[in-house]
Formats: C-alpha cells, structure tokens, sequence
C-alpha cells in the first residue's frame, strides 16, 4: 500500500545546556536504539562511532572563575543553504547514500548505498559522521538484545545519527492505523535521547507545527535572515542559537542557554565581532 | 574479415559506448558493494512482535521504573517508565545499558568451586552440599560467630534473608558497604536518636546548599536527583556547590564555593557560627536542643569565627557571612550532605555538621527542608528460631564496628577470626579504600562464599560461587534510597528466562539454610524465595504484585524532631589526610562509571571522555599552577604513602590548585576486555583513614605527589 505524504514536516530538536547535566543517558539510550557496536578501546573519540556525542566546553577562564557546560551533539540535520535541502553531506555524497528528506527536515544513510568514500565526513562541519573502520562484534550471546528496527552496518560504511526515523516511521503508520494520516501525534515520535535524558533538556519535534513545544521554544523565523539570505529558520527566542549558524547550514538542532559565554561558544568570532552580533542574534526581526 | 585502421577504432568506439550506456557496468559495481557489504558475520536482527513490560531497576539504590522493549519475547531495550513515583520516564546511562549485564563476558554461568588456582564447575546440589558441610563444621566447633557476612546494603528481603541466616547460624558479622543509606541512619541516630533516617525534598527547596553532594554525579536516587535539579530553574530555586572541584554539579550551580577538602566540617561549622552570632536561626527549633547548644555555641564563636574558618577551608571570609545569611533567610533551605555520590567514606563530623545547619534554621519537616521520621520497615520476617549454639554466638559482639575494620582484624590477626565469608552484592576488593588490603583479608579467610554474577575482582578471591540471576532475570522487592524524600518499593520482575546455570540469591540461601538442618532450617520454612518475598511483604504484596510498585511514605512527616548536639559540642577532631607530601589526591565521582557494586558496561566506559581515560592510562585532574614540569597530556608518576601509579595528566582549571582528581571505578581486573585494565583503581592509592569518635573510614583523599614520568 503506497502511504501518501501530503504534510511537510521539519523535525527538529532544541537542548536546554542549562539543563543538561552531561550525565551521557542520552548518548547511551542512542546506542541501545540504533545498534550502535563498541570496541574495546573506546579512548580514540575520532574512531569512537557515537552518534548522539556529548562535549564539555569551558568558558577558558582560570580557576575559580571557570565555568562548563555540555553539549549534546546529535546529527544536526541541516536543510542547507535557503533551507532547499542541499545539507553539506548531501551535496557530496557520490552514491545518493545520504539523502534531504524534504517530507520530513531529516538527513538520511542508507548503509547498502555507502561505499566509503567519506566525502561527507569531510563535508560535515559538526562531525556527526562515523566511519565503520572495523566490523562490528559482539561479545558471545549480546547480538541477542539487537533491535530488527536498525540494521547492524557493516565495515566500510559511514553512519550517523537519524533522528531515529524508524520511529517516525512507526508512528506514521500509527497515525495512519488510526484514520489520522496527516497528523503524528508530538508525544508519538519522539528520539531515544529525548525520552532518556532525565533532566528533560531535550524537546524534540515539528519545527513546522506551532502547538510543538520545540516551536514554541525556537520560534523559528518564517523569513530568511535579512542580513544573511542563506540563513532561513533563525531563532526568535534570543537565548536559542544554532552550531555555526552563518554557514547556512540551516541546522534543525537549536541549543537553549541563559549564559552568554555559552551561546558565543556556538560559532567563531573574530576580536570584537560577538559584542557587534550578539544584539542582533537571534532577536527578534519585525518581519510578520 | 579484414581488420583495418578504420574498422578498428569503429569497433573499439562502438564497443566504449555500448559499454557506458548499458546498465551492466553499474550493475557490477551495485552487485560488488552490496556483495562486500553482506558477510554473513553482520547479524541480522531477527523481527518480530513488539512487547513491553514493566520491572524495576536494581543497579543503584536509585531503584527507577524501567520498561523493557521485546521482540518476540527477546529484550532490546531499556527505557525508563513513564509514571513510576521516582524517575517518571527518565533513566540513567546504566540502567539503559541494562541489558549489557545480561550477556557480560565476564558471567559466571554455573556454581564454581576453586581447585588450586582455577574454577572448577560443580553441580548447585554438590555446591550447596559443599557450603553447608563447610559452615557445619564451624557450627559443630562452637564458635558459629566466625562466619561472617559482607553485603551491598541492609535493605530489601535478601539482604534480609542473609541477616535472617547469620543470625540463626549464630553470627552477628553481618556488615554492608557503606552506603549513603547508612550514613542518613548514622547521622540521624547521632542527632535525633537511634531508629531515624533523614532524607531531603529536594523538589520543592528553594536554596540548596550543598556540601560535595553530587547531585548530578550520581548522589542519592540519581534520576530523581536530575528531575529535582532540572525543575530548579522554573521554580527560581538556587543551588549553592561547595567542593574543591569543578564538577557537573558545581558547573550546573548557581555558586561553585571551591574548599579546601576534607574541610567541609569546619566550613559547615562556621556558617553554624554566623547563624547562631547573628541571631539568625529559628528559635522555635533551638527550643529542641539538647546537649549543650550553649557549649557548642561557645565553642562556634571561639573556634569557627568567619576569618579563622576562612583560614582552614580557603572560602573568604566575607563569603561565609554571606552564604550564612542567604541560607537562614531562604524560605525553604536545606543543607545537604555526603561528598560525591554519598556512598563513600565519610566523616560524621561533617555529616552531622551539615544537618545541623538545617536543625538550626527550622526546616526540619518543613517543605522544601530535610525530613526526619523513623526508618520505613515493610518486612515481616516471622521469629527466627535460635537454639543454644545460635543464641551463643549470636549475643557476642561484633568483630568489629565497620567492614573495614573487619578488614582490619583479619589482616592483623594470625588466628582466623573468620572461618568463613558471605560476600552478596558488594566488590570489597576493588570498592574499599587501600582494596589491596581488603584483598589480602578476603584471600586469608579459610572460606568464602560469593553471590555475584559476575567474576568480579572479589569473586576470583572466593572459594565457591553461587552465581546470582541479574536484575533482568529474578525477582526482587527493591526499595528505594539515597534520602529520596517519599520510600517506595518497587518490585523487580524477571524479564527473561535466566540465560544461565544461576539462581535467585534468595533461593540459593533458603537452599543452604535446609541443608544445615535443624533451628536453622526451621527458620526457612518456604518452598521457594518467590513464596518468602509474598509472605514478608504481605502487607503490600497487592500493590507490588499489581502496580509494580507500593509507596510506603510520602509527603512531610509530622512533627518535630528533637536535635541533640552533645556530638558537635564535644568539638570532635576534623580528619586529616593520611601522610605529609604537598598535595592532595581526591577521588572523583563520575557518572559515567560506577564505584560500588557492578562495574560500568561497555556503553558507559564508551561514553567516558578521553580526558578521564585515554586507551589504558588514567587521566588526573591538575590545575596548571600545580603542574610545574609537568606536561598538558603527559605522563606522570602520582605517588601517594600507600602506592604509586602511572598516569596521564591534564591541566583543568576547574580544579583548586594543590588537588589532584582521580576518577573512580577503573581498573578492574576481570575478564571482560571493554571494561576491564582500564586505568587505575584509585582505592589503591587511597588508604583508609579511621574517624576518632565515629569508627567510620573518612579518608577524604590523601598526600600526594607528582612528577614527571
């Protein structure tokens, strides 16, 4: 039976840092979801394949005025440039193994297309990409707890986060059981990290539906940033800020903070360049 | 046919073109990727019908609701369950990693006898026929006292049942790791009388002021703990951190007050000060003291003045007034205690210091403050039946007050003082400090009986193994801990068949308490553990068996509390740290590893950050004022009086200088390769240090060295 999607959503996610505790449930509740192996040594974090990645980042002052905060990092999922889905590792990718799903915001791999050109690793300015150097193994009896929703990859391939698509598509056929084709419930697709993390810093959702609380949270701005056309999807809410925001990347993973040193850490500045931007980051732009 | 120039090239073009346009080349090049991607190794999950079901995790005293996704009856997920009183759909990194003990390469899967040097299988009957000829002859000599019994903690009907055999057998030696369970009842006993507990409601204080507790590191019942820190921020409430480190809950806080360690007592005992100087503590409470509030304030204003406090714990002076006044004049504070994760050392000095600051400022059953009422009890085991021997044995005192000074007499003696060890739910030798020393006791014990499922550190010292079924596969009545402002017991359910020649420890126990025969055996009159747990927790066997879970308390206990402060006014002695080098090395709760009991699962040491373990080696903490010669990321010899390691260093300027951090839970042993040899076990260069007055290991740290390796 073909499913018709008629609706176009924009699934994203928003982390509260000043809630996050770095306590890594939600790194764990990814792995446990999607299949993800480990090896013995997982100290080599370039060669550690962690798709939902928690960093510590420090205000780089010395003690006692040193502040830290964590931030998760999942894929980020990036509508590219004007938001036509041209996300950096899309554009690259010579085999259509990563695709813009433009029904859903969300960046796809598929694992038997791959074969390992890492074009889009090099593309990836968040490096939400992992490479399968090895084969996976398990220790003897634990392929047992694999789940039949994500298949296991294989050495040579490149994976990533995916917004954990198979509950998507687990709750649109929900939806679509029920009579309601056009509509998925908020609380009926939500990402193995968002329903692990304990502190409840991360809310996940359609960017698109203004009754989603991650809506209501990043406000995204219907118009293009005036100062930088590229730039679609801005926030509204003046603490939420994006990863590199001015690539236009057009990322779908907004980050919450009350601290200033923390949402200056979201980009590069230049001396002095931060205190000219930051009046006008994510403020809000009389456009509607 | 002739082959010429033109027919040649014509036929070559021909056959260049023929070949980019047919699909054959891209067909191959699919063929062979697809083919290269298709080993038969890769497993392929097997689909099938989606099912959930409900149990309770038992892994921390934490006890969250967990929900396990199956498919076909096989588990592949853990999840926290939404609606359970204490975790309400959240979960940490160990719980959901749950899973990953199931099948952990280092399982003992049948009974296990040593011979020599190695494990020998052995059927359960000739395992338990083994045990209780080994315990009868102990009994038969007269001195059934020397069996002695080391578990996780005194809660729940297993640990129960042990009690219940020690007891019967004649022995008083039942001991449990220290656990912030037992910290809460030792501090409340100290203060407010024997039979109490304390816990704090974090979810409704309005000013938190924190001595080292980590409430995001793992303190208490974690998961709770997160929900309660998280909501901080909408209900406008404050958390003040006071530590010598940078850690998350320090960088999560409103106020990191970095202390000198080990000087937590004194700077409790100073704010104390402030509060009793400035008039600012609630007189109706005082009006509950006893035992000398005039002394101890006398003592306060003489010995904790702000600029002598400032002195020995590093804070300002003018700092301490401060806190002072914003802790007595916030609508609902509360103190809290117990460094780190709160289950390990600890000094009752500082403990009792810390809650008398909410004794002095009247929150004690209030909401928002620290609630005292006596100890929750939901087992009725019935009479034990005790004949002469076990009456004999069981009226002598116990060996000693704590484990460690089990640990202690074992060492010290060269008669045995134990002939035979139980060890259920607990990893003395790699979780006590100086653990090397614990091992050497546990290796010198005639006899010892381990319950764990896994070939842990302590197990490899045992004699026999009766391995357990893990939390996934048995039952059990959890009841939560970790000052958890309401008790709930939750019932863990087995989830799967068990994977393994194991048993519920409850049945192994209730199997040798029949084989040793007469009084004892009479006192384990069920059929099966199952039968047991239903008959003790009758009362709320409905509810457990039912909802999963039976909420024995809730809410602010009435009443006031009576405080007697004779403890603090006798001005007990601050710990020191053990030896005269210059720094001081402290341990350091990570959440992302574990201290006590299991060691963390291959998806928890994954997520370890490479500024904590770096392939084998162990990464310190150090402030880069302290590091003179040394280099960011380099080696480094760590020296401290009772060892020496090799580590890595790295400089972090969340760290007062003259500490040194070092995380706990690494360097186990075992034979599991993901986590095991991997960096160091810090009790191994930490050596007990005994509290005068409490008996209590409260070695804080220790003096330490550095230097380039």
């Amino acid at each position: 039976m073909k499913q018709e999607n008629n609706k176009a959503y924009k699934f994203g996610m928003v982390v509260d840092l000043d809630k996050c505790t770095g306590c890594g449930s939600c790194m764990v509740s990814c792995m446990s979801e999607n299949n993800v192996p480990f090896k013995d040594d997982e100290s080599d974090k370039k060669k550690s394949i962690t798709w939902m990645r928690v960093y510590k980042l420090t205000n780089g002052k010395a003690f006692p005025d040193t502040q830290v905060v964590y931030m998760p990092r999942p894929c980020q999922h990036c509508s590219g440039k004007g938001g036509h889905g041209h996300s950096p590792c899309v554009s690259v990718c010579p085999a259509t193994a990563t695709d813009y799903g433009h029904d859903t915001g969300i960046v796809s791999q598929i694992y038997t297309r791959c074969f390992g050109c890492r074009y889009c690793m090099g593309a990836c300015p968040y490096h939400a990409r992992y490479f399968n150097w090895w084969d996976p193994e398990w220790p003897e009896g634990m392929e047992n707890y694999l789940s039949p929703n994500v298949s296991p990859r294989m050495r040579g391939v490149v994976e990533k986060c995916s917004f954990c698509y198979h509950r998507f598509q687990a709750a649109r056929d929900q939806a679509y059981a029920e009579g309601n084709k056009d509509e998925i419930a908020e609380e009926n697709y939500q990402t193995a990290c968002t329903t692990a993390c304990p502190a409840g810093a991360i809310v996940f959702g359609d960017l698109n539906n203004p009754a989603h609380q991650v809506h209501k949270i990043v406000k995204p701005d219907p118009h293009p940033d005036p100062r930088n056309k590229h730039v679609v999807g801005k926030s509204r809410n003046p603490k939420v800020f994006r990863l590199l925001e001015r690539l236009g990347t057009n990322t779908k993973v907004y980050y919450l903070s009350e601290r200033e040193w923390v949402r200056k850490a979201g980009d590069n500045y230049l001396d002095g360049e931060w205190d000219k931007i930051k009046n006008h980051h994510g403020a809000v732009i009389s456009h509607d | 046919m002739k082959v010429d120039r033109r027919s040649f090239l014509g036929l070559g073009l021909g056959a260049a073109a023929g070949i980019a346009v047919s699909p054959i080349g891209m067909k191959l090049t699919d063929d062979s990727s697809i083919w290269t991607q298709n080993w038969p190794w890769t497993p392929v999950p097997v689909d099938g019908e989606v099912s959930y079901e409900n149990s309770v995790c038992s892994l921390c005293p934490g006890s969250c609701g967990i929900s396990i996704r199956k498919i076909d009856g096989r588990p592949v997920k853990i999840e926290g369950l939404a609606d359970y009183p204490i975790n309400d759909g959240g979960a940490c990194l160990h719980g959901i990693a749950g899973l990953q003990y199931l099948y952990d390469p280092a399982r003992v899967k049948t009974p296990l006898k040593k011979n020599g040097d190695k494990f020998e299988e052995i059927s359960w009957d000739d395992a338990i026929a083994y045990v209780a000829d080994k315990l009868g002859d102990i009994r038969k000599s007269g001195a059934p006292e020397k069996l002695a019994c080391i578990v996780g903690k005194d809660q729940g009907s297993v640990s129960g049942l042990f009690k219940r055999l020690l007891k019967t057998f004649g022995s008083s030696n039942f001991y449990t790791m220290p656990s912030l369970e037992s910290y809460l009842e030792l501090t409340a006993a100290t203060l407010h009388g024997e039979g109490e507990t304390i816990s704090f409601d974090l979810e409704n204080a309005s000013f938190v002021l924190s001595f080292g507790a980590g409430i995001i590191e793992g303190w208490g019942s974690p998961v709770n703990c997160f929900k309660a820190n998280a909501s901080r921020k909408q209900r406008h409430a404050k958390l003040y951190q006071i530590e010598p480190r940078l850690s998350n809950t320090a960088a999560n806080a409103d106020k990191w007050i970095p202390v000198k360690p080990g000087t937590e007592a004194d700077l409790a005992l100073g704010i104390c000060a402030v509060i009793l100087k400035n008039k600012l503590f609630d007189s109706t409470a005082t009006a509950n003291f006893k035992g000398g509030l005039n002394k101890f304030g006398a003592l306060l204003q003489k010995d904790y003045t702000p600029s002598k406090t400032a002195e020995i714990t590093g804070v300002k002076a003018s700092d301490i007034e401060k806190i002072a006044i914003l802790f007595a004049k916030a609508k609902m504070p509360v103190a809290v205690f117990g460094k780190g994760r709160g289950d390990g050392a600890q000094s009752l000095k500082e403990l009792v210091a810390v809650h008398t600051l909410n004794c002095l400022v009247g929150n004690i059953n209030k909401k928002g403050g620290a609630f005292v009422q006596p100890k929750t009890n939901y087992l009725e085991f019935p009479d034990e039946s005790m004949d002469s021997i076990a009456g004999k044995g069981f009226g002598k005192t116990k060996i000693g007050p704590y484990v460690n000074q089990l640990v202690e007499r074992v060492n010290a003696s060269s008669e045995p003082v134990v002939e035979a060890l139980f060890v259920y739910n607990a990893n003395p030798c790699h979780s006590l400090h100086d653990s090397k020393n614990a091992k050497q006791a546990i290796g010198k014990i005639p006899f010892v009986v381990s319950f764990s499922s896994f070939l842990d550190e302590t197990a490899m010292e045992a004699d026999i193994i009766l391995p357990s079924h893990t939390f996934i596969e048995r039952l059990e009545d959890v009841p939560s801990g970790g000052g958890l402002a309401k008790t709930v017991v939750g019932l863990t359910k087995p989830i799967v068949e068990p994977l393994f020649n194991t048993k519920n420890p409850g049945d192994a126990i209730l199997l040798i308490a029949k084989a040793l025969e007469g009084n004892i055996a009479k006192s384990f009159e069920w059929e099966s553990y199952e039968e047991c747990l239903e008959g003790v927790t009758s009362g709320i066997w409905d509810s457990l068996s039912e909802e999963g879970f039976a909420i024995i308390s809730e809410g602010i206990p009435s009443g006031s509390a009576k405080v007697n402060i004779s403890f603090l006014a006798k001005n007990p002695l601050t710990v020191q740290a053990q030896g005269d080098f210059a720094l001081t090395l402290i341990p350091i709760d990570n959440m992302r590893l574990i201290s006590a009991g299991v060691a963390a699962s291959p998806f928890a040491i994954k997520t370890v950050s490479d500024k904590v373990l770096m392939g084998r080696d162990i990464v310190v903490e150090i402030n880069p004022l302290t590091a003179k010669g040394l280099k960011d990321g380099g080696s480094a010899t760590l020296t401290t009086p009772i060892g020496t390691a090799r580590v890595k260093v790295n400089f972090d300027e969340g760290i007062m200088p003259g500490v040194i951090g070092m995380v706990e839970g690494l360097g186990h042993t075992f034979d599991n390769k993901y986590v095991s040899n991997k960096g160091i076990n810090v009790n191994d260069l930490i050596g007990p240090v005994i509290e005068s007055g409490s008996g209590l290991d409260a070695a804080f740290g220790i003096k330490a060295k550095i230097s380039k390796a």
